[in-house]
């Protein structure tokens, strides 16, 4: 167990070695864009794009007073530079990647906002430093991400580890915080956008209209900052940002059951134009065969090649559109990349992923509850390990001594455990395991808690909604079932090369799981008004009848001659003769 | 109430031969000018020009034999009080051939002047005055620092284009390509900035901290679609629609979120293919000679037309290399006029010298110094009362120590500075009023003082109501009981009769 936790601590950090850097034909640059997007349809039917923005800068931004940029944005690379950031990615999402069903994601981001940001050594106060990142990043990207403070900032041990080139791992220089309720919409989308040298005007990004993609069962954007070898003897740095946004189109339910797209279909528009600032601008179409029987689909128009490449242990082929290609546009003036599906397809075929999870909260009641973890390895005979990241806010108080991890009914112990425990309003939980999954297996961890009361302060706007945890997060290096060969990072398609692959025979897969929801038990908001009210009221008509006690004058009235009603029994009684009142 | 009294040690050095006829005492002798300037009723700043009379001594004698009024000013210079405010006015005969015809007073590199002497004492001491005001602050440059005092319309529109006194500025170069389809613009701005904006930076580092930094922005367009005129096929725009330019390109510009510091923006526009060549007509429908205009505390924009391919068939896009020594001329042009450092009003017969590699001169360096500092010391007098009238506003509001010792450091260091002032010290009280302003802006915006933390009385009020208003009813049924009965009681002694 040891042993192998140490290999997988080893193997996450690895970093990215480009390859030599593409020559550019005239004048030599020091900045370059390349643009991708990936469409793959999924095995329910939705289809998944993922666009990739890569500006690569062949400059220190950590030196140098002056600063002039060119691709790269100014606002990020002063940020990088001001405030000793190492690396920096920031995902904000919208919605949930069903792993068990869409398969693995090329890049999931949990739901909310997530932050995870290594600094530099030379940075002295990295808390100072993650807040005032935090603050900036939330007016760069017009998200919450200052509500990002010590209760739900974490730094892990294990999990994270530098994408980049890095000299040192010490994590006191890492933190990482998730808002699960944070909402993503356009706000955020238009600033994400303005980052791209060719803003949303010419090449890919023409596509990304906002109406569409808010349209989508998923949406994830993200922003990865990190330093990469300029080369491949890796003696000068490159700062590499790329801009990730991954939409989920859902065509079987929208498309009267039909599971055809196109890119007018999802997106409202074509792609019209290159990018001119960009040195590479394609887009992937994956029409892997399944079960290795004949293609069941076809894209129109024709690709400008085909390209293979094994993607997290899966043999895909891709139908590759090379915008930059003068072919493409000569025939017509526009690309709207079809896909037709020659025979319906039946569903039973779904292939379940080879790791994947599933949280939820279990128990009854407002006091005590259980966090359930399930992780699945359904690879037939190879078992391996799993790095599990916990973030549970500090009013949710774990009972460590609950902590079980059962596989095929016996208890599975971890061979390393990270725990720190949180403090009241101060800090969260942080629970970091690595777990032995053996093969072809479920791997149940529960844990309990205590529902803590909060100060009536303390509650949202909407307290009955209930309380988000944030996903729960796995890192973790699946054997590949087909072997990999090693390839150039630098040529390979982006959607392949942000995780660092580190041999043939596994890859890198973080997975996030649901994000829940907890109820806490909540007083009634109304309460102290009421009181006030009540005790009022109260007080008030104890004082007005002292008061009418004390200043009424009483005095004894004359019995007066009657009314009616007297007189009326008068008559009566004098008829039964008896003395009238 | 702001009480500034500004004093300016001044020496006046007659040559042989230049000494008026009319003075009152034997040379050397001490005599003193005061002004008001007048803001408001509620500021005065007084001006007062301590004039220390002396004859020439033999070096200086020597120096103003110099062929050109520019020589005789580099010899002069190791010879003055080169202290920051103080002023050296040397006065030549009037037939003296060391100034050039028709040219009267001569303003150095540094902190120094020729003067030709004028006939009279009187005359003189008018030129001096006005070449003092030029070298220093004239009621203007005052008026102008002063400009959150002054009552709106009294104030020249050339004052308001003046930036805000800071400690710091940040400076943009931003190159905007509309059409990178068309032009592939390259430009060496970091060349540029060592060799025209750097020696003007680093002599403005007394004033203030500033970075500098660039980026291009590619699909950058100004907000309005220019005109076409058919007699000189180009493209204007015209004068009134400028100010609808800069909005959507400044969407695009990134606010500088690390920083707290007001931004410069120096924009270069080369237009789009399909727009080109793009001129800036003025108000009176002639193009501008520069290609430029300025927004007033806010930046430059100068549009850089792109010279059409020789032959159409030429491929595109187009490679362009700007020619940075002209962009850098407009761009330092627009940035001294942004300082307030235009010397457009200065009469005739007085010949500037161009300060050369360092792109300022020394007196204008202390020009700028006696602005910000009275402005600073008007900025911390403005702070420390709005502090004052919240904290009379909210009765209830705590004042952490630490504020209390900022506010305390603010008033102390604005006494310095305005001690300093009286005593000619420029530099010492132009650092007092920086660290007054840091203080008070401190002591203002600390999150302790927020407005909304304190609990608004009013609104205590509405929560006792369910009090108050039971226990009111029969207060109130009682004094209206009391009423009746008084005026019954009234009523009865008249029912007697």
């Amino acid at each position: 167990g040891g042993m192998a936790a140490a290999a997988l601590l080893l193997l996450l950090l690895a970093a990215a070695r480009p390859g030599p850097g593409r020559a550019d034909a005239g004048r030599e640059r020091r900045d370059a864009l390349r643009e991708e997007l990936l469409l793959s349809p999924l095995p329910t039917g939705d289809v998944a794009a993922t666009f990739q923005f890569r500006t690569r800068w062949d400059a220190d931004l950590q030196r140098g007073a002056v600063s002039h940029y060119r691709l790269f944005p100014k606002a990020l690379g002063r940020l990088v530079a001001a405030l000793g950031v190492r690396e920096l990615h920031l995902a904000l999402t919208q919605g949930f990647w069903r792993t068990r069903y869409w398969g693995q994601p090329p890049l999931q981001a949990p739901a909310g906002a997530e932050l995870w940001v290594w600094f530099q050594p030379t940075v002295t106060d990295v808390d100072k430093a993650w807040k005032e990142l935090s603050n900036i990043l939330s007016g760069i990207f017009c998200a919450s991400l200052n509500f990002i403070d010590s209760t739900n900032t974490v730094i892990p041990t294990a999990s994270f580890k530098p994408l980049g080139l890095a000299n040192g791992t010490d994590h006191h220089l890492l933190r990482y915080a998730v808002l699960p309720r944070e909402v993503v919409c356009t706000e955020n989308l238009t600033p994400w956008k303005k980052l791209l040298p060719c803003g949303s005007k010419a090449g890919l990004a023409v596509l990304l209209k906002a109406e569409r993609l808010f349209h989508s069962s998923y949406h994830s954007q993200a922003v990865h900052i990190r330093p990469i070898c300029r080369d491949a003897s890796c003696l000068a740095l490159s700062w590499e940002l790329r801009q990730t946004l991954t939409v989920v189109f859902d065509f079987f339910s929208s498309g009267q059951g039909k599971k055809d797209w196109s890119l007018f279909k999802m997106f409202s528009r074509t792609l019209t134009d290159t990018c001119p600032l960009a040195s590479q601008s394609k887009v992937y179409v994956d029409i892997s065969p399944k079960n290795k029987e004949k293609e069941l689909l076809e894209v129109s128009p024709p690709p400008t090649s085909v390209h293979e490449a094994i993607v997290q242990g899966d043999k895909k082929t891709y139908a590759v559109y090379d915008l930059l290609s003068p072919s493409l546009f000569n025939t017509s003036r526009s690309l709207n990349v079809q896909l037709k599906w020659k025979r319906p397809q039946d569903s039973s075929e779904m292939p379940i992923p080879t790791l994947h999870a599933q949280r939820y909260v279990g128990g009854y009641g407002l006091q005590t509850g259980e966090i359930c973890t399930l992780i699945y390895n359904t690879h037939p005979y190879r078992a391996f390990p799993v790095i599990l990241l916990e973030t549970v806010p500090w009013y949710l108080r774990l009972y460590v001594h609950t902590l079980a991890i059962i596989t095929k009914g016996k208890e599975n112990k971890p061979s390393y455990i990270h725990y720190q425990p949180a403090q009241d309003r101060r800090r969260p939980h942080l629970l970091e395991m690595l777990i032995q999954l053996p093969a072809n297996s479920v791997t149940k961890i529960t844990i309990q808690f205590e529902r803590a009361l909060l100060k009536w302060t303390e509650y949202p706007p909407d307290p009955n909604h209930g309380f988000y945890v944030g996903s729960s997060v796995l890192s973790a290096l699946v054997p590949s079932v087909t072997a990999m060969k090693d390839v150039d990072v630098e040529q390979s398609p982006l959607f392949t090369s942000l995780f660092p692959s580190s041999d043939g025979s596994s890859y890198f897969v973080r997975l996030y799981t649901e994000p829940l929801l907890v109820n806490l038990p909540t007083p009634d908001f109304s309460m102290p008004y009421n009181v006030i009210c009540l005790t009022c009221t109260v007080v008030a008509v104890c004082y007005g009848s002292f008061y009418n006690l004390l200043t009424r004058t009483f005095h004894v009235e004359e019995p007066s001659r009657g009314g009616l009603a007297k007189r009326l029994a008068n008559v009566i009684r004098k008829f039964r003769g008896v003395p009238p009142l | 109430p702001v009480q500034v009294q500004l004093v300016v040690p001044m020496a006046v050095v007659f040559g042989p031969g230049s000494v008026p006829g009319d003075l009152p005492r034997p040379l050397p002798f001490r005599d003193v000018k005061e002004m008001e300037i007048s803001v408001n009723l509620r500021t005065s700043v007084t001006s007062r020009y301590e004039m220390r009379y002396r004859s020439t001594t033999a070096q200086e004698e020597a120096a103003l034999a110099a062929a050109t009024p520019r020589e005789a000013d580099a010899a002069l210079y190791p010879l003055q009080d080169t202290t920051l405010g103080s002023l050296t006015m040397y006065v030549v005969p009037e037939t003296s051939s060391l100034l050039p015809q028709g040219i009267d007073v001569y303003v150095g590199k540094h902190r120094s002047a020729l003067v030709r002497a004028g006939g009279s004492l009187a005359a003189l001491q008018a030129r001096l005055r006005e070449v003092a005001q030029v070298m220093s602050f004239t009621a203007s440059s005052i008026a102008a620092a002063l400009s959150e005092r002054v009552p709106d319309g009294q104030l020249s529109p050339d004052a308001r284009r003046n930036l805000k006194s800071s400690l710091g500025y940040e400076i943009t170069f931003s190159l905007l390509n509309p059409d990178p389809k068309s032009h592939t613009v390259d430009w060496d701005i970091e060349g540029a900035v060592n060799r025209f904006v750097k020696p003007v930076l680093d002599k403005l580092s007394l004033v203030a901290n500033f970075s500098v930094d660039s980026q291009i922005l590619y699909y950058a367009v100004l907000g309005v679609t220019p005109r076409y005129d058919k007699e000189s096929s180009s493209f204007l725009l015209s004068a009134h629609s400028l100010p609808h330019v800069i909005n959507p390109v400044e969407a695009r510009l990134g606010s500088s979120a690390a920083s707290l510091y007001p931004v410069l923006n120096f924009l270069l526009y080369v237009p789009e293919r399909s727009h080109s060549p793009l001129y800036i007509q003025d108000k009176d429908g002639a193009p501008v000679s520069t290609n430029a205009f300025h927004s007033p505390r806010w930046g430059g924009i100068m549009v850089y037309n792109v010279e059409g391919p020789a032959s159409p068939q030429a491929s595109l896009p187009l490679h362009v290399d700007v020619d940075m020594a002209r962009v850098m001329e407009v761009f330092l042009a627009q940035l001294r006029l942004l300082f307030g450092l235009s010397w457009e009003e200065v009469p005739p017969e007085f010949l500037l010298e161009s300060p050369g590699n360092e792109g300022l001169a020394d007196w204008e360096l202390d020009h700028l110094l006696w602005a910000h500092t009275v402005e600073n010391i008007a900025t911390v007098s403005t702070t420390l009362t709005s502090l004052a009238q919240l904290l009379d506003k909210i009765g209830n509001i705590v004042i952490k120590d630490d504020v209390a010792s900022e506010v305390y450091r603010a008033v102390a260091s604005v006494q310095s500075a305005v001690t300093e002032l009286s005593l000619g010290h420029l530099l010492a009280a132009f650092q007092a009023s920086k660290e007054a302003v840091t203080s008070s802006e401190r002591a203002f915006f600390d999150p302790s003082l927020l407005h909304l933390l304190y609990f608004p009385d009013d609104q205590k009020f509405a929560i006792y109501i369910p009090l108050f208003l039971p226990m009111a009813v029969p207060i109130l049924l009682s004094l209206a009981k009391i009423v009746r009965e008084t005026r019954l009681r009234k009523k009865e002694p008249t029912k007697m009769d």
